[in-house]
């Protein structure tokens, strides 16, 4: 029988394998942060282990770094320390940080591919779930814990269950694809399969609906595959893929030859076996906002809050999460989403902060004003995204319609910086998480694509961004 | 990492479906660089209001439940960010046992990392347990929970359990495979990063 993409590059990478047990995979890329390694580094310091291969190991900071003024010292002193300490961490151990100041830093998940560190093929680590973004390189690319992240640094290696595969076929055409986007297809798949539907299983995306995305919309549907509960997300990597990754940084000089075994291997045989399987079909979905206190608690802009009965389907539990998550939210069931009036706009994260996220939205913006109740703010995911959007005139835009214009980093997706919502005020965020108090206590988060994020900015409340005349 | 030791005490009921690892431990405490004292933060927003004064409504915060090490919760718990921190919480706050219908994939990894045995039984059996008062125990060794009126045994894997009972140093062990990382490296294609 043939085996599915991931069975590939999983059986690929076996050290040891035993029966009825885990086996031992070797870590291709390595990528670490500031928030998730201390503790790690501390392990090895008191084990007097040193890290196997810092060739394979990248570091920036991202978490906590701040997104205003960066010739200012950082204020909030845990996050200074925890910033300096992946720096003392780094030249310690001999690994190469791209640092607040450099050129490269920005969002790992950001950095990783910008950069040519991420190649299809390939197993990516980083102590941060949504690691599952480099699987839209063709690459097995999950998060891991703390003490994972001290194992690969020791060992290179991980001791791990293999998941299941689980086939996801995405049909059809976008109608209107710059106002029904990546992220309209991603939450429409979790809004359908559940926040646990993908759990235990790596999830392989295809589809007519796949091909035709771009890199960039490929690592919006790969990034959010955690919130479906799956360990990764994968899409079979083809001629785009192989476009986008070469000439970069640290593309590797075999690049070539590398990608001629790419195309021949990376793909899932004819004959191959899913243990699940879920189709999308997208000739007519509607730009998505979600509701509740989790991206399954998700709806089409043209509909109206659900009553709890309704969203749970008979599930005792689903409808008091549902009514607890309406209380936290302050809606109604009944209310079309359309009234939902913001306070907030954040358009950023790794799941949209890229240059396309960021055209796109500035597309909605330009010659238009910020409605003058609403905040918004755009955090580019990296220095260079960054630069290529200054280029573009992308900043002026913004600023010119009132956005706040900003420096890289997860910012007000995790709100672990200075970046946060007040209590109670209401943001249309083109992140990847709505649960309580995510981006600041008593914050209520609504997910929706950058477009969205930008038209419910210049209105003052959600609107349907295909009714709009994006020159 | 200690010998994982039989369990018994009385079990928390917490009621709630998808607990997301930012409601076990909230961002503002993943700033620390150690792995102690998470325990105070534990379900923070839950269990303080807005003075940090302990909410009388939250089931943690009832006296009662004080010496409990087994905390048994809906579906899909720990799901969302990897971050450590709500384990390492969990494990400082006092639990070792955690018993729900399913996990969130890297919040059950790390937990045995640090000790805390996370079990997975079928709905039906979750809730009667949650209405349990009186004392349980959990014999990881045989796999056995037994309560005043019953005994339900449950699953895990070989791998996981030894290294729970032995408290072994996961680290260490793979160490040992050191000619077979070795001879992966020779032959791997994905060349270094620099």
């Amino acid at each position: 029988m043939g085996k599915t993409l991931f069975e590939k590059i999983w059986d690929a990478h076996i050290v040891v394998e035993k029966e009825n047990s885990p086996s031992l995979i070797y870590i291709d890329r390595h990528l670490v942060h500031e928030v998730t390694s201390p503790q790690a580094f501390d392990g090895l310091r008191m084990n007097n282990r040193s890290v196997r291969r810092p060739d394979l190991t990248i570091a920036t900071m991202d978490h906590n770094v701040p997104t205003n003024n960066r010739t200012l010292p950082i204020l909030d002193q845990t996050s200074a320390v925890q910033i300096q300490t992946l720096e003392k961490n780094c030249n310690d151990f001999g690994i190469q940080l791209f640092d607040i100041n450099s050129p490269n830093q920005g969002i790992v998940h950001v950095i990783g591919p910008q950069l040519g560190i991420t190649l299809p093929g390939s197993t990516i680590v980083c102590g941060d779930s949504h690691t599952s973004t480099h699987g839209a390189f063709g690459a097995l690319a999950f998060g891991i814990g703390t003490s994972e992240v001290e194992h690969v640094l020791a060992s290179q290696t991980l001791w791990l269950e293999k998941p299941k595969p689980f086939e996801i076929n995405v049909m059809g055409k976008r109608k209107n694809p710059h106002a029904v986007t990546a992220k309209d297809i991603i939450l429409s798949i979790i809004k359908n399969i559940g926040t646990s539907g993908g759990n235990g299983t790596v999830i392989e995306y295809r589809g007519e609906g796949i091909c035709d995305l771009s890199m960039e919309q490929r690592m919006t549907i790969c990034n959010m595959s955690i919130e479906a509960g799956a360990r990764a997300g994968i899409i079979a990597p083809d001629e785009k893929t192989f476009d986008y990754l070469r000439g970069r940084k640290y593309t590797p000089k075999n690049y070539e030859s590398l990608v001629d075994y790419w195309r021949d291997n990376l793909k899932t045989d004819s004959d191959a076996k899913f243990e699940k399987n879920y189709t999308l079909h997208i000739d007519h979905i509607a730009p998505q906002v979600s509701w509740g206190t989790n991206p399954g608690m998700t709806c089409d802009v043209t509909e109206s809050i659900p009553f709890p009965e309704d969203f749970s389907k008979g599930d005792q539990n689903q409808k008091k999460g549902a009514e607890k998550a309406l209380e936290y939210m302050a809606l109604k069931p009944g209310t079309p989403i359309t009234e939902i009036k913001i306070d907030r706009v954040f358009i950023g994260s790794c799941t949209n902060a890229r240059l396309e996220d960021l055209i796109e939205a500035s597309k909605v913006v330009k010659g238009r004003k910020l409605s003058p109740h609403v905040r918004a703010m755009v955090v580019p995911g990296s220095q260079m995204v960054k630069k290529q959007a200054e280029e573009l005139g992308l900043d002026k835009i913004f600023t010119d319609a009132n956005f706040e214009w900003r420096e890289s980093g997860c910012s007000m997706c995790l709100g672990m910086n200075p970046d946060i919502l007040s209590p109670g005020e209401r943001c249309a965020s083109t992140s990847n998480r709505n649960f309580e108090g995510r981006q600041g206590t008593g914050g209520r988060t609504h997910l929706v694509s950058p477009v969205m994020a930008a038209a419910a900015a210049i209105e003052g409340h959600f609107v349907d961004v295909r009714e709009m005349d994006l020159n | 990492m200690e010998s994982f030791k039989k369990i018994k005490t009385i079990i928390t009921p917490l009621d709630k479906v998808n607990v997301d690892t930012d409601q076990i431990v909230p961002k503002q405490f993943l700033k620390l660089v150690q792995k102690s004292g998470f325990g105070k933060f534990l379900f923070y927003n839950w269990r303080y209001d807005d003075q940090e004064h302990l909410k009388s409504d939250f089931i943690l915060n009832d006296t009662k439940y004080k010496n409990s090490k087994i905390l048994v919760v809906g579906d899909n718990f720990g799901c969302g960010s990897s971050r450590e921190h709500a384990v390492w919480a969990l494990q400082d706050y006092g639990f070792s046992v955690i018993i729900a219908p399913s996990f969130a994939d890297i919040f059950y990894s790390n937990c045995f990392k640090n000790g805390i045995l996370p079990i997975m039984l079928d709905d039906k059996t979750v809730e009667r347990l949650q209405q349990e008062t009186g004392e349980i125990e959990v014999d990881l060794e045989n796999q056995i929970i037994t309560t005043i009126s019953e005994k339900i045994s449950f699953d895990i894997d070989s791998h996981k359990k030894k290294i729970l009972l032995e408290g072994l140093d996961d680290i260490s062990q793979t160490l040992l495979y050191e000619k077979e990382i070795s001879e992966f490296e020779k032959h791997s294609k994905i060349p270094s990063v620099l």
